[in-house]
C-alpha cells in the first residue's frame, strides 16, 4: 500500500481512460463543466487516437484555481475504463494518486501498484441490475461514474442535475433516467466507499465571466461576424468541426424571414477545389474562407500562388495537427508555419495570424477578412487541434457594433464614371494596394483580365523583365504595409530586468505563461513576446535586439518560426535558441521550465530557489 | 497569329443590337492562336452569340483555365471581367464566383488537356453540382502549347503528327456529362459557325449546367492525315442529329414543316429551343435514349452533333444551396453581421 496520498484542493489533474463511441464524452463533459460552475477553472483535452469506434480515447481534466489552463502533465486521479488501456493508464499515475475502475471482476492484485490508493466500484454490476438494454447500460455506465465521482471529490450534486435539465431540456423524457443513474452512482459511492480522499473540489469564484467553448466554433463564428458568405471545404480532421460550426451558426444567424440563406457552403471534392471555389468567390466581391489542415495547405500550393499573384482576397483557417503526411492527424502541432509562410511557388510570402485560444480565434477570425480585402491577398488563421477541438476556458465574445467591413480598395462605376484612372495593379497610394474592380460593375470602364501570368499595372499581359520586377517590387511594398494593420505583439516584462526574453505564440500561451511563473518564484527573470501575426513588425525584431538571447518556444521540430524570424529580420541565429516540443502531445510548463532552467545552468545563471515544475503543497497526508 | 494592332475606330454603319452595342462591342484583343486555329472561330461564335442576344457584356463573366483554349478569354468580350485560372481548376473558381453573384452570366473556357486530364475531377463535379453557367471545351485533341502530345480526348488508334499511335480509350467528355447530370449538352465544330452559334446562345440563355464539345482542330499539331480531330475527318464523319434555333421569345413559326420533324423545348427563361431534326428518332429531352445513341454513333465512327440533351427546367447550385435571391457579394453589415446582442446571449450559453 502506498505511503502517500496526494493532497490537493482545486488542483489536480483526472484522466478518463474510455473506449471509444462509448458515449462518455457527453459524461466527462459534463463532469468538468460541473467544477467550472463552483467557480474553479478546468482545462480538458481529448486525447483521441485516429478511428472512430472502438478504440482508445481519453479525456483530461486539469482542475486548476490559479487558471493554469495548459496541459500539466501527469495525472493524479485516474478513472480507468478501459481494460485495453489498463497498464499505461495505471502506470501514469503519480505516486500517492487515485485509481477508480469498475471492480465488477476480480483483478489479480500484480495488476495494481501499491503507491497507488484504489477504489473501486463495481460499474457493470449496477448497470446490469438496474437496464436491460445493452445501450443504456453503456450509456448510463458514464453518468454512474460521474455520480460516484461527485461524492468521492465533492463536487455539489445540484450543480450536476441543473447542467442535466440544461442538456435534456426540450427532452424531458431523458432528464429523469439521467437523474436517476447521476444518484445512483453517488449514493453507492457515499454507502460503499470512504469518500475521504485527497483530492478535493471547493466552491471558488476564479472564473469570472469567462466561457468555454472550441476554437474551431470560436473561428467559425469568427467567419459569420466577418461577413464571410461563401465557405468551400473537404473534410480534414482537425478542421472539419469548423466548416461544421459555420453551418451551425449561420443556420443560426444567417436565415432570412423567407427561410433563404445568407450563405453557401460548399464540401467540395479536395482542398484544390475548396481554395478555387474561395478564390472565384473573393474575386467576384464575396467574403469567402476555406478550412483546412497541414495535407490540404500542401495541395493549395498551386492555387495559393496565384492568389498571391492575382491579388486575390482569401482566408485560409488552418488547423494544425502533427505531419509530414498523415503524420499523427489526431494530434497537435504548430508545424506548417514555414509551408503556409511560402505557400506556393515563385516568390510568395502569406500573412499568417496566430491566436492563441478560441476568443483570439473569433477575433482574428473576423479580422482576417478585414486584412483579406484591404491587404488583396491570402490570410491564414493559424489554428491547432489543441485550440480548435477542446473546449477552452476564455475571455467572453465582444463585439463593436459601429465597426463596419473595411471593404478595402474597390473602385464603384461612380468612381469610374468620374473619371478616376483604373489599373489594377497601379499603386496609386505608394502602401503597395492597388485598385480593384468587382465583375459587373460598368458597361465599358473597370474591366481587367485577371492571371496569374505576368502583367504591366494596367492588367496587360507582358513578358517584360521590368514590368515583372516592377509588379514583385510592389508586392514587397504591400508586404510592408501588412506590418501595420496586422495585430500587434504582446510583451510581458519580467518582474526585474534581465538580459533573456522568451518569444511564443499560438497555443503555447497557457504553458508558457505558468512556466513563467515558476520561474520567476526560482529566480530566473524572461520577458516574453507573445507573436500574433507574420510578417513581424518591428517590435519583434527590437524585442531580440535588446537581449542577450532569447528563446523561442515551438510546437514543432525544426523551429519554423524562429527560421521565420532569421530570415526575415536577418536576426543572429546565434541569439536565438529554440525551444521545441514536438511529440504531439500539447507543450507544458514542465517542459518549458526545464528547457529553459537547464540552458540557463549552462549559461550559469544560478536560480535564487530551487526550481519545482510540480509545487511541494500538493504531496502529503498519509493513507491510513 | 497578326502582330497588327486592331484599329479603334469603328465603320458608323455598323449594326448595333438592342441595347445600341455593336459587333464590336464584345470583341477583346487580337488573338496571339495561330492562323487558322479552330479556337478563334469559337471566339468568333461566341462575340456572335452575345451581340445577337442583347447582352451587356459587362455582365458576363468569363473564366477559363490553362492551355490554348484557355487564352481565348482575351480574344473575346473584352468589356467582360476576365479570369485566367490555373490548370484543370478553372471549375472550381466558376463554382466559387457563380455563389458569391448568381446575377452574372458565367461562361468557362477549357480545352481537352485542361477539362479530360489534369482537370477531370472538377469536371465531373462542377457538371454534377449543376453550376449555372456555359462550359465550353475547345476539343483538338493535342496540347497545343506544349507541341503536340496526345490528349485524353484523342481517340484510340489515332495517329500524332510525329507518326506516334495513341494506345489509350479515348475521354468522352459528352457521355461524362450525360451521366453527371448536366442539364443542356451540345456538341459542335469550330468550322461549323451555323450550328456552334445558336448551341451557346441556348446554353447561355439555360440556367443550369450547360456544356458544349467544339471540335476544333490544331492546325499546327493535329490536322494531318490519321489524326481523328481534323478538318477534314471532322467533316467526313460529323452527323448532326438536329438543327437548333434559339428563340427569346415565342414568335409564329412561318417556315412548314413536315409533320414530326420539328420539335421545340421551352427553357425555363422563356426562351424557346426549336429544333429541326435530321436524325428521326432522336430526341434530345430523354437522356437514357440520348446515351445510347451517343455509344451507337462512337461505335459507327460517327461524330453527334447537335443539341444533345437538354432538360428545359433544370435546377442548379443555388436552389440547392437556397440562397437568397439578393447577390451574396451584394449583402451588406446589417444582412450579415449578428452583432453584440446575439454575441451576448451565445456568450451566456457558453457558460
Amino acid at each position: 500500500m502506498s505511503k502517500y496520498a496526494i493532497e490537493a484542493v482545486n488542483d489536480f489533474v483526472i484522466k478518463f481512460a474510455n473506449v471509444n463511441g462509448s458515449g462518455s464524452a457527453s459524461a466527462n463533459t459534463l463532469f468538468a463543466k460541473s467544477i467550472l460552475r463552483m467557480g474553479v477553472p478546468v482545462s480538458p483535452r481529448n486525447i483521441f487516437p485516429s478511428n472512430i469506434q472502438g478504440l482508445p480515447t481519453w479525456y483530461e481534466v486539469r482542475v486548476t484555481e490559479d487558471g493554469y489552463l495548459a496541459r500539466r502533465g501527469g495525472c493524479d486521479f485516474m478513472v480507468a475504463m478501459n481494460p485495453q488501456t489498463w497498464d499505461k493508464d495505471v502506470a501514469e499515475i503519480e505516486s500517492g494518486g487515485y485509481l477508480f475502475y469498475d471492480s465488477t471482476r476480480q483483478m489479480p492484485q500484480s495488476k495494481f501498484r501499491t503507491d497507488v490508493h484504489v477504489i473501486g466500484i463495481p460499474l457493470t454490476e449496477i448497470v446490469n441490475a438496474a437496464y436491460t438494454d445493452p445501450r443504456q447500460r453503456q450509456l448510463f455506465k458514464n453518468i454512474i461514474y460521474v455520480g460516484a465521482l461527485s461524492a468521492l471529490l465533492d463536487v455539489e450534486v445540484a450543480v450536476l442535475e441543473q447542467l442535466i435539465a440544461e442538456q435534456y431540456k426540450g427532452k424531458e423524457k431523458l432528464l429523469a433516467p439521467n437523474i436517476a443513474a447521476l444518484h445512483m452512482g453517488r449514493d453507492y459511492a457515499i454507502t460503499h466507499l470512504n469518500c475521504n480522499i485527497g483530492l478535493k473540489v471547493k466552491r471558488a469564484d476564479n472564473v469570472g465571466d469567462r466561457i468555454f467553448v472550441e476554437g474551431n466554433s470560436a473561428a467559425a463564428l469568427g467567419a459569420v461576424y466577418g461577413g464571410a458568405t461563401v465557405a468551400a471545404w473537404y473534410p480534414i480532421t482537425p478542421s472539419s468541426s469548423l466548416a461544421e460550426a459555420f453551418a451551425k451558426h449561420c443556420k443560426k444567424f444567417r436565415t432570412a424571414e423567407d427561410g433563404k440563406a445568407k450563405y453557401a457552403i460548399v464540401q467540395a471534392e479536395d482542398e484544390l477545389a475548396s481554395i478555387g471555389m474561395v478564390i472565384g468567390a473573393a474575386w467576384n466581391g464575396a467574403r469567402a474562407f476555406t478550412a483546412t489542415s497541414g495535407p490540404g495547405i500542401s495541395l493549395m500550393q498551386e492555387f495559393l500562388g496565384l492568389a498571391y499573384f492575382a491579388e486575390i482576397p482569401s482566408v485560409i483557417f488552418d488547423v494544425q495537427r502533427a505531419g509530414p503526411s498523415t503524420g499523427m492527424p489526431t494530434r497537435t502541432q504548430q508545424s506548417d508555419v514555414l509551408s503556409c509562410a511560402y505557400a506556393s511557388h515563385g516568390d510568395t510570402k502569406h500573412v499568417l495570424l496566430f491566436p492563441e485560444d478560441p476568443y483570439e480565434s473569433f477575433k482574428f477570425g473576423a479580422e482576417a477578412f478585414n486584412l483579406a480585402d484591404r491587404l488583396q491577398t491570402p490570410i491564414f488563421v493559424m489554428l491547432d487541434l489543441d485550440i480548435g477541438m477542446n473546449e477552452r476556458l476564455c475571455k467572453p465574445f465582444d463585439w463593436d457594433d459601429t465597426q463596419q467591413m473595411d471593404r478595402g480598395k474597390v473602385m464603384t462605376a461612380e468612381d469610374l464614371d468620374a473619371g478616376k484612372d483604373f489599373g489594377r495593379y497601379l499603386d496609386v497610394d505608394g502602401d503597395g494596394i492597388p485598385y480593384r474592380t468587382y465583375p459587373g460593375t460598368h458597361p465599358t470602364k473597370g474591366s481587367y483580365f485577371t492571371r496569374g501570368t505576368s502583367r504591366d499595372r494596367y492588367a496587360r499581359y507582358t513578358e517584360d523583365g521590368d514590368a515583372y520586377v516592377d509588379n514583385m517590387r510592389r508586392l514587397l511594398r504591400k508586404f510592408e504595409t501588412a506590418k501595420d494593420i496586422v495585430p500587434k505583439p504582446i510583451t510581458t516584462k519580467a518582474a526585474h530586468a534581465t538580459r533573456y526574453g522568451v518569444i511564443y505564440y499560438g497555443s503555447t500561451s497557457p504553458a508558457l505563461h505558468e512556466a513563467l511563473d515558476i520561474l520567476n518564484e526560482a529566480g530566473l527573470h524572461l520577458d516574453a513576446m507573445r507573436v500574433r501575426a507574420f510578417p513581424f513588425c518591428d517590435e519583434v525584431l527590437d524585442f531580440i535586439h535588446v537581449h542577450d538571447e532569447v528563446f523561442v518556444v515551438e510546437q514543432n521540430r525544426d523551429a519554423q518560426l524562429r527560421t521565420l524570424l532569421i530570415n526575415e529580420g536577418a536576426v543572429n541565429p546565434a541569439v536565438v535558441t529554440p525551444v521545441l516540443h514536438y511529440d504531439g502531445t500539447p507543450i507544458t510548463a514542465r517542459f518549458i521550465v526545464s528547457e529553459i532552467s537547464e540552458r540557463l545552468k549552462t549559461l550559469h545563471i544560478a536560480p535564487l530557489h530551487t526550481v519545482h515544475a510540480i509545487p511541494t503543497k500538493r504531496i502529503g497526508q498519509e493513507i491510513k | 497569329m497578326t502582330y497588327l494592332a486592331k484599329p479603334k475606330l469603328h465603320h458608323p454603319s455598323l449594326t448595333r443590337n438592342k441595347l445600341g452595342y455593336t459587333r464590336r462591342d464584345y470583341e477583346g484583343a487580337i488573338s496571339t492562336l495561330c492562323a487558322g486555329c479552330g479556337h478563334d472561330s469559337i471566339s468568333a461564335a461566341i462575340i456572335q452569340a452575345c451581340y445577337e442576344l442583347d447582352l451587356p457584356p459587362h455582365r458576363i463573366a468569363k473564366l477559363s483555365g490553362i492551355g490554348c483554349s484557355s487564352k481565348t478569354p482575351t480574344y473575346f468580350l473584352g468589356n467582360s471581367h476576365g479570369f485566367n485560372t490555373v490548370h484543370g481548376r478553372m471549375p472550381s473558381v466558376l463554382t466559387g464566383a457563380n455563389l458569391a453573384n448568381r446575377e452574372l452570366i458565367y461562361l468557362g473556357v477549357s480545352g481537352d488537356g485542361d477539362s479530360a486530364s489534369i482537370g477531370l475531377g472538377q469536371f465531373a463535379h462542377v457538371m454534377r453540382r449543376g453550376v449555372n453557367m456555359t462550359y465550353i471545351v475547345e476539343n483538338n485533341g493535342v496540347y497545343g502549347l506544349t507541341k503536340g502530345q496526345f490528349s485524353a480526348t484523342s481517340d484510340r488508334g489515332s495517329k500524332s503528327k510525329r507518326g506516334a499511335i495513341n494506345a489509350d480509350e479515348a475521354i468522352d467528355l459528352v457521355g461524362l456529362a450525360m451521366q453527371l447530370g448536366a442539364t443542356y449538352i451540345g456538341r459542335s465544330f469550330s468550322g461549323d459557325k451555323e450550328q456552334l452559334v445558336p448551341l451557346i446562345q441556348g446554353a447561355i440563355l439555360h440556367q443550369g449546367a450547360a456544356f458544349i464539345d467544339v471540335i476544333s482542330p490544331c492546325v499546327a499539331f493535329n490536322n494531318h492525315e490519321g489524326s481523328t480531330k481534323s478538318y477534314d475527318y471532322v467533316r467526313e464523319h460529323n452527323e448532326a442529329v438536329n438543327n437548333l434555333d434559339v428563340i427569346k421569345f415565342r414568335d409564329e413559326i412561318t417556315t412548314s414543316y413536315a409533320p414530326g420533324t420539328l420539335q421545340e423545348v421551352r427553357q425555363h427563361d422563356g426562351s424557346i429551343l426549336r429544333l429541326r431534326k435530321l436524325h428521326e428518332t432522336y430526341d434530345p429531352t430523354d437522356r437514357i435514349a440520348a446515351m445510347n445513341h451517343l455509344h451507337e454513333s462512337s461505335a459507327n465512327h460517327e461524330i453527334a452533333t447537335g443539341l444533345l440533351f437538354v432538360d428545359g427546367e433544370p435546377s442548379d447550385l443555388h436552389a440547392a444551396a437556397n440562397t437568397v435571391d439578393t447577390p451574396l457579394n451584394m449583402l451588406d453589415n446589417s444582412a450579415l453581421i449578428p452583432g453584440s446582442t446575439a454575441l451576448a446571449k451565445l456568450n451566456a450559453s457558453l457558460r
